[in-house]
This record gives structure tokens, sequence and C-alpha cells, in this order.
């Protein structure tokens, strides 16, 4: 994967991360890194596209909190300072370049950024686009009176300062590398329209955005559609389409009847269920493709339980997991294995972790060794502790639960006792999710933010919010090592010594699995033939990341 | 009639207090809350939730976020949607026409429709209409809408291509004919289990009045079988229905919970599951409150209008 040499441009990932690393080079090369060079778009903005999503975008204000479906919006009506291809590069947006310590964006000690800004983007409503936005952007965020959506990163930031209209500056209070991949996900919103409002929580705007994005704000029938219109004066390529429409369907299921009757012309998130793939595959006039999803799905443990504190019960655990029975027969062969965290998209996936296999007697011979004995009732014990746990996930995930009952059954042949208690989606993701009170969970998680490699949220020590720390690592994992190199990896900025970090990190714990990995998700995707200009990139949260590029061939 | 009015007033402000105390109480006890939905975002610190959570006003005592929305509520304030970020009677608004466009074209069907049923049935009993009348509604109440729902998109929609497959309207095509066009499966479906109920009444009560000395009179005064069916049975045993009508109101308000979501219909069922999955407090207590408010209202008037249409009642 990670030297697959991208087509449109030629130049493999490696390529262009080096040429960014390098410095400024990768600012100039950047407009053609989005598609192909123009061929067959039209001239003039014309025809419609309708995305069918299963959620209801109801966020207008992409700095607020909201949801994946939100972004979708938030992405064709704004821009941010840097977008992030599907390649896993960052390119500017907003910006003229991305800052780097080579061509001194970013300074040596990685606390001083500076970040130019294009002089010939306009608002939708014609007022000109200036390094203010930017500054009030960054401030609201970290404003204490505004519901800011995440404000990691944000909060590091201090001094900032307008040089020009077409030049910002900012200080930042400790080196943070993945700051870069966070802007790529901070909209920049007007200063003029938020900055004159009262109460930006409840303004107008948030109602009826005003961006600098490929689409205006066109209008909304709560509880139906969003309909956005073409921005003809936008900076960047596109857009082809006259009206981009996100039509809510509430079910998955029928989603996919109107994807199959033509109602939409692209089923968006949360896109075709795997048992639908075949069928949808074959359908005529449709282009149906695998892509791959950020998240993995595992069998998460709660380290600080009893039963998984020795990493002899973990392998063993692992050992009696039939992985390829539950990918092939349960999710129809759609997802595909995985070792790590890290999706295999990613430029800094490690591909060469030992390789888990459904071995039940070496499971068996694991336990033996360790002293964990079968019991009177079959089930294994040591120290007068059963080897028995709970897995819980989402009440009514359909497949969830029946891999739950098929992992069951093959831990019970080794003297494992797994019962199930699953949650509905609102007491399963609260508390019982958050503080840690679970012992295992079936769940797929999206390790990393904005595709930065950092998981310090995710595995470090600090990250802990059972323990008083400050993150979301609910398997309460620790492990000094670990610690230090993702602390390290927060303060480099060179991409190839990054990489070292987190392949480091990713032997560590696959070693330590604290995680059990089934498979890194593959999502379908499915569209109408005859759109061209559609890019899946798995580095963002939305399908129409770049609908600037959508045309009908 | 004041004072009829007046008692029936003021106990549907006690029965209001209570409901809105209960749903307040149902609705936090539920665990989770708006927060979870955020819970698996990547990037999202707890940190970050607690200071959403604070500035959502959710850490205050349950008490005290009932006064506070209580005393709004009140004044006319219905507070405001965690998802959506706007007032929560701009937000009902926004789904209330598909809702009673839904509900209207659905009653007419069902009130048309289960009224000859269920004469008919009276009138001609124990006939094979009869019995065909009376197992198909028993088909029609035990059988989910959804299923109907479904079945009818498979074979309207996917297999002949009649029937659109859900919607309100087809992105693009505002035109009237789009909207009828886009109505009939839904309202039909919703229309299915009213019909039944409606006719089974239908046909006790037409049983009752035709069973009437006056029906005897009117026979042997000579007046026509149709007219004796039109004007005196049917007439009468309509009296009973204004009651039930009241009482079916918001039963379709349920059932169209379930059909708005098989045929993507916008309306108040939809906002009201989408409501209760966001763990969106205003939305979901404000359209309690609605449909409390629409449910205690629609009795108060069916009461009203019996006693204008019948004589022999008087409220007192």
């Amino acid at each position: 994967m990670t030297k697959t040499h991208n087509p449109s441009t030629g130049y493999s990932r490696r390529d262009t991360l080096r040429m960014l690393a390098a410095g400024g080079a990768a600012g100039l090369l950047a407009p053609n890194l989005l598609g192909k060079p123009a061929f067959g778009q039209p001239t003039t903005p014309n025809g419609r596209i309708v995305v069918g999503v299963t959620q209801e975008p109801t966020v207008f204000n992409p700095l607020m909190p909201h949801i994946e479906v939100d972004d979708s919006v938030a992405f064709s009506v704004f821009d941010a300072l840097f977008r992030i291809d599907p390649q896993g590069m960052i390119v500017p947006n907003l910006a003229t370049e991305v800052p780097s310590l080579a061509n001194g964006g970013i300074s040596e000690d990685g606390l001083n950024w500076r970040v130019h800004l294009r002089d010939d983007v306009l608002w939708h409503d014609g007022t000109p686009f200036t390094a203010e936005d930017v500054k009030f952007t960054l401030e609201l965020i970290v404003n204490p009176d505004f519901r800011a959506w995440r404000t990691t990163g944000h909060a590091l930031v201090r001094d900032i300062e307008v040089v020009s209209p077409t030049e910002i500056t900012w200080r930042m209070e400790q080196p943070f590398a993945p700051y870069l991949s966070f802007l790529t996900e901070t909209f920049i919103v007007p200063q003029h329209i938020l900055g004159a409002e009262a109460n930006p929580n409840e303004a107008a705007f948030n109602q009826a955005p005003v961006g600098t994005g490929a689409f205006k704000w066109g209008q909304r029938q709560a509880g139906d559609n969003v309909e956005l219109v073409a921005n003809p004066g936008y900076h960047g390529e596109g857009p082809y389409i006259e009206r981009l429409i996100f039509k809510y369907i509430p079910d998955m299921t029928v989603m996919y009847t109107q994807f199959r009757s033509g109602d939409i012309d692209i089923a968006g998130r949360a896109f075709i269920t795997p048992d639908n793939y075949a069928e949808a595959s074959n359908l005529p006039g449709r282009t149906v493709e695998l892509v791959p999803a950020g998240s993995v799905e595992s069998i998460y443990l709660n380290m600080e339980k009893p039963q998984f504190r020795e990493k002899a019960v973990r392998e063993a655990l692992y050992y009696a997991i039939d992985r390829q029975a539950i990918v092939d027969i349960l999710y129809y062969g759609v997802p595909r294995m995985t070792e790590t965290f890290m999706p295999p998209q990613s430029w800094y996936y490690k591909d060469d972790l030992p390789e888990q296999s459904y071995d039940p007697d070496r499971a068996r011979a694991i336990l033996d060794e360790a002293g964990w004995l079968p019991g009177p009732d079959g089930i294994r014990a040591k120290d007068g502790m059963r080897l028995s746990f709970a897995n819980s996930t989402t009440t009514g995930f359909h497949l969830r639960e029946q891999a739950q009952q098929f992992i069951q059954q093959t831990l019970a042949e080794i003297g494992v006792e797994m019962t199930i208690e699953n949650h509905p989606a609102a007491v399963m993701w609260a508390e019982f999710w958050q503080q840690s009170q679970f012992e295992s969970v079936m769940v797929g998680i999206t390790y990393l933010i904005a595709a930065d490699p950092d998981v310090t949220s995710r595995f470090h020590t600090g990250a802990i919010v059972a323990q008083g720390g400050r993150g979301s690592n609910n398997a309460q994992y620790s492990n000094a090592e670990v610690d230090a190199l993702l602390e390290e990896g927060t303060r480099t900025f060179d991409p190839e010594a990054r990489k070292a970090i987190y392949h480091r990190v990713q032997e560590i714990i696959r070693d330590d699995l604290p995680f059990l990995p089934l498979f890194t998700n593959n999502t379908v995707y499915g569209r109408k033939a005859g759109i061209d200009g559609f890019q899946p990139n798995t580095n963002t949260r939305s399908e129409a990341w770049h609908a600037a590029g959508w045309y009908w061939s | 009639m004041i004072a009829f009015l007046m008692g029936r007033l003021a106990q549907s402000l006690i029965l209001l207090v209570v409901v809105s105390i209960i749903g307040f109480i149902v609705l936090n006890l539920i665990p989770g809350g708006p927060m979870s939905q955020y819970a698996l975002d990547p990037g999202m610190t707890q940190d970050d939730m607690a200071r959403i959570a604070e500035q959502l006003g959710l850490n205050r005592p349950l008490w005290v976020q009932y006064l506070d929305w209580a005393t709004r509520m009140v004044q006319g304030d219905w507070g405001t949607s965690f998802r959506d970020g706007s007032p929560v009677t701009a937000v009902i608004a926004r789904h209330v026409p598909a809702t009673l466009i839904l509900m209207g074209s659905s009653t007419v069907i069902a009130v048309g429709i289960g009224t000859w049923i269920g004469v008919r049935g009276a009138t001609h009993r124990y006939s094979s209409f009869d019995y065909a009348a009376t197992i198909g509604a028993m088909i029609a109440l035990s059988i989910p809408t959804f299923w109907f729902g479904l079945i009818g998109i498979y074979v309207f929609s996917l297999q002949l291509g009649w029937l659109p497959a859900g919607n309100m309207y087809t992105i693009g095509d505002g035109s009237l004919l789009n909207y009828l066009h886009h109505l009939i499966m839904p309202s039909i479906v919703l229309a299915l289990v009213h019909i039944a109920i409606w006719s089974r009444f239908m046909r006790t009560a037409t049983l009752d009045a035709i069973s009437q000395e006056f029906v005897k009179t009117a026979r042997a005064k000579g007046v026509s079988e149709r007219r004796v069916i039109m004007k005196h049975v049917v007439g009468n045993a309509l009296l009973p229905m204004i009651t039930l009508a009241g009482v079916q109101l918001p039963s379709l308000l349920t059932g169209a919970l379930v059909t708005e979501t098989v045929f993507t219909w916008p309306g108040m069922g939809r906002l009201f599951l989408d409501s209760l999955g966001y763990s969106d407090y205003p939305v979901v207590m404000g359209l309690l409150m609605f449909s409390a408010v629409l449910t205690i209202a629609a009795n108060l008037v069916a009461d009203i209008v019996v006693a204008l249409v019948d004589p022999r009642i008087r409220l007192a």
C-alpha cells in the first residue's frame, strides 16, 4: 500500500511526503494532487447530485459539536487552511503552502508557526477572506462561552498575530506535530458575521452558514434534505454540479432500496451494508467499490480487570478467535485482517507485524503453561479465579451480535467463558464505556485523528479517564515505553523519524494485545456510473470531502 | 358549558404537569445522554465532553434542570435543541406539516372506508362480505404497520414500479401531483389499522342503532330502506365514533412514527425517534408536551362536538 503510485500524479506517497518534509515544493505541486487534470468537466456548473445519508445533518456551524454526516456539509460549504488528500498528504487550501521546518513555516523547536494565505478568496457574501478570519476562528474555538467541538491542539495556541491580510503567526505552548493534521478539519468561519453576534451559539449563521467553499448554502427541509448550490466564484477546482443535495434516509435498508431504485445518486454514510455488497455490485448502471475505513474492529479489553492482567491470557484468547471465519461468513468477506490500530492506508502502517492464526491447541497450551487449568465446570481457573468475562456491544448491531456468539463458542472450546451483556447505544457508550466499567467490548474504533499517527489519547497512561487522566484510553492500557514514544512522536515533525516511532508503537501494542484485532473494515461505496471525479478519501470522515470535483460525464 | 370547560381545563393543566414531570424523569433516567454520541469520536477528550455538558447545563441537579425548563416553558420558551441549535418550537414547526398531511389523508381514507365497511357489514350481517371484513380487520390489526410498509414498497415500488419507495417528493420536482403520488402508499398503509378499528366499531354502533325503536318506526312509516340507513341508522351510529376519533388521534401520531420511518417521511414521528436517539432532551420534552396538549384538546373537542350534535347530551 505504501509503495503504490498515485496514478493521477505519478508520485508515490513516499515521494510526496519526502517532498513535504523537504520543503515548499509540495505547495507548488498541490493543485495537481487533487484529482485528475481537467478532462470532461463542464465549464459551467450543471446538474444535480443527491447523496443519501442515514443520519441527518443538523449542525452547520463546523466548529460546534457534530457528527460525521455534518462534516459532509462542512467540507462543501467551508474551507480549512489545509486539506488532506486521499494519499494522506497535507496540501494547501486557504493557505498557499503547508508550513514545515524546511520552509520555515514552523520553527526548529516546533513552537512558532507562520502561515501564508491566499489573497483571492471571497466569502459567499462577497466579503474578502483575510487572516483576521483565521485568527477569529482559532480564538472562537477556545472561547469559554462558545460551545466548541474538540479543542485538542487549539488549546495550545498562543499569541495569534495577524501580520498582514495574507499572513498569520502564532506560538504553540508546546511542540505538537499533529496540529497540522487537525487544521485540515478546522474550518474557517467568517469574522464579519459571527464576530458581530452576541451569542455565537445561537447565531442565525448556524442555520444558514456562509463559507468560502465550493458550494453555498441553499435550503434545508428539516428531516429530509439539505440543498447546497454551486459557488461559481470558488477559488479552487470546480464546482461542476449546480446542486449538491444531502438526502436523509433514516434506515440503511431503505437507503439501499432508494439507491437501487435510482432515487439517490450516491449511497453516502453509513453506506451499503456488507450483506448487500454482492447484489449491489451487479446492479446495472452503478459503480460499487470497497473503500478502506479508518476504524479497526476488535475485542477491546479492560486491562484493569484481573482476568486480563496476564499477557498469556490475552495471547491465548487471540489464538482462540477464528477471525477468517468471522470475516468470510459473517461479514461476507468485505473487511480485511489487520494486526494493528493503524489503518492499512496510512503511511505509518506497519505491514510486517506477527500474524495471528486460529490455533485452539496453542491457546490451550499457553493457558496450561500459565497455570490456568480446567476446573470441574470445564472453565479454566487459577488461584480461585475463573477465566470468565463479559463482552458487550451495542444492542441491535446484528453482525456484531453474531460475531460475539461465534467467539463465545470457540472460546468455550479452550475452557474460557465469555458471557454476552449488550446495551443500547446510549448506555453502551456513556459511563460504561467512558469510565471503563466494561470487562470487554466488541467495538470499531478510529484511532487516528485527521489521519495523524498520534495515538496519545488512546494509549498513553495519562489518557486513562477512569484513573483521572485526560483522553480516551478506555482499555486502561499502560506501558512506559509506549508513553515515551508517544510523547516523542508529538514533538517530532520529520515524517521519516515519526514513522520509526509509530512503527515501534505498533510492535509493542501488537505484543501487549490491549485489544484483540478482528479486522479493519471496508465500507461499500455506491454511486451512479455517470458520476465522475468521485474520490474516496479515508483520511477524512466524509465521502463528500471534495464534492467540488464531482460531475456527470 | 363554561363551568364544564373550566373544570376540564384545570384537569388538563394538572395532567400536563404530571406528564412533564414523569417525562423529564424517565428521559433523564435513561443512561447515556446527549454526550454519548461523541464518545467514539476520535480526538474528543473527556475534558471537551465535560465542558460541552456544562455548557448545555447538564451537570446541574435534575430538579434544577426541570424547574428551569418548566419556568421557561410557561413563559413560552420551549428551549433550544441540543442537536440542531434552533428553538424547539421552530424544530417542531418544521416537522408538523409533513405529519399533518399524512395524518389528514389517512384519516379521510380510514373514516371513509371504515364507515362504509362497518355499515355494510352491519346491514348485511353474517354475509360473506361481513365475514371477509371481519377476517380482513383481524389481519390488519395483528400485522405490524412496518411490515405492510415494506411489502408495499417491495410490490408497488421495486416490482411494479408504480409508486415511489418513500420520501415526500422527488427532489427537484415540487408539483402537487408529485406530492400526491408520494402520499398514496404511506397514507394507505397508515390508514389500514384505522380502517380495521373504525369498521369494527362502526359495525357495532350500526347494529345498536338498527335495533332501535325509531328505526322500526321509520320503516313502518314507509321510509325507503336507503334513507333509513343513511339518515337514521348511520347518523346515530356516528355519534359514539366522534369520541373514538378523539381517542384515536394520538394513536395516529404513534402510527405515523413507524410509517414515517419506513417511508422516510420527514414528520414528527421521525423527529421524535431521532431526538430520542440523540438524547435531544429539549425536543423530546417539547414533542411530549405537544402531543399531550393535542391529546387533551382532541378529547375535549370530541366531547364538545358530541354535545353539540346530540341534543340529548348536555355538558354541565
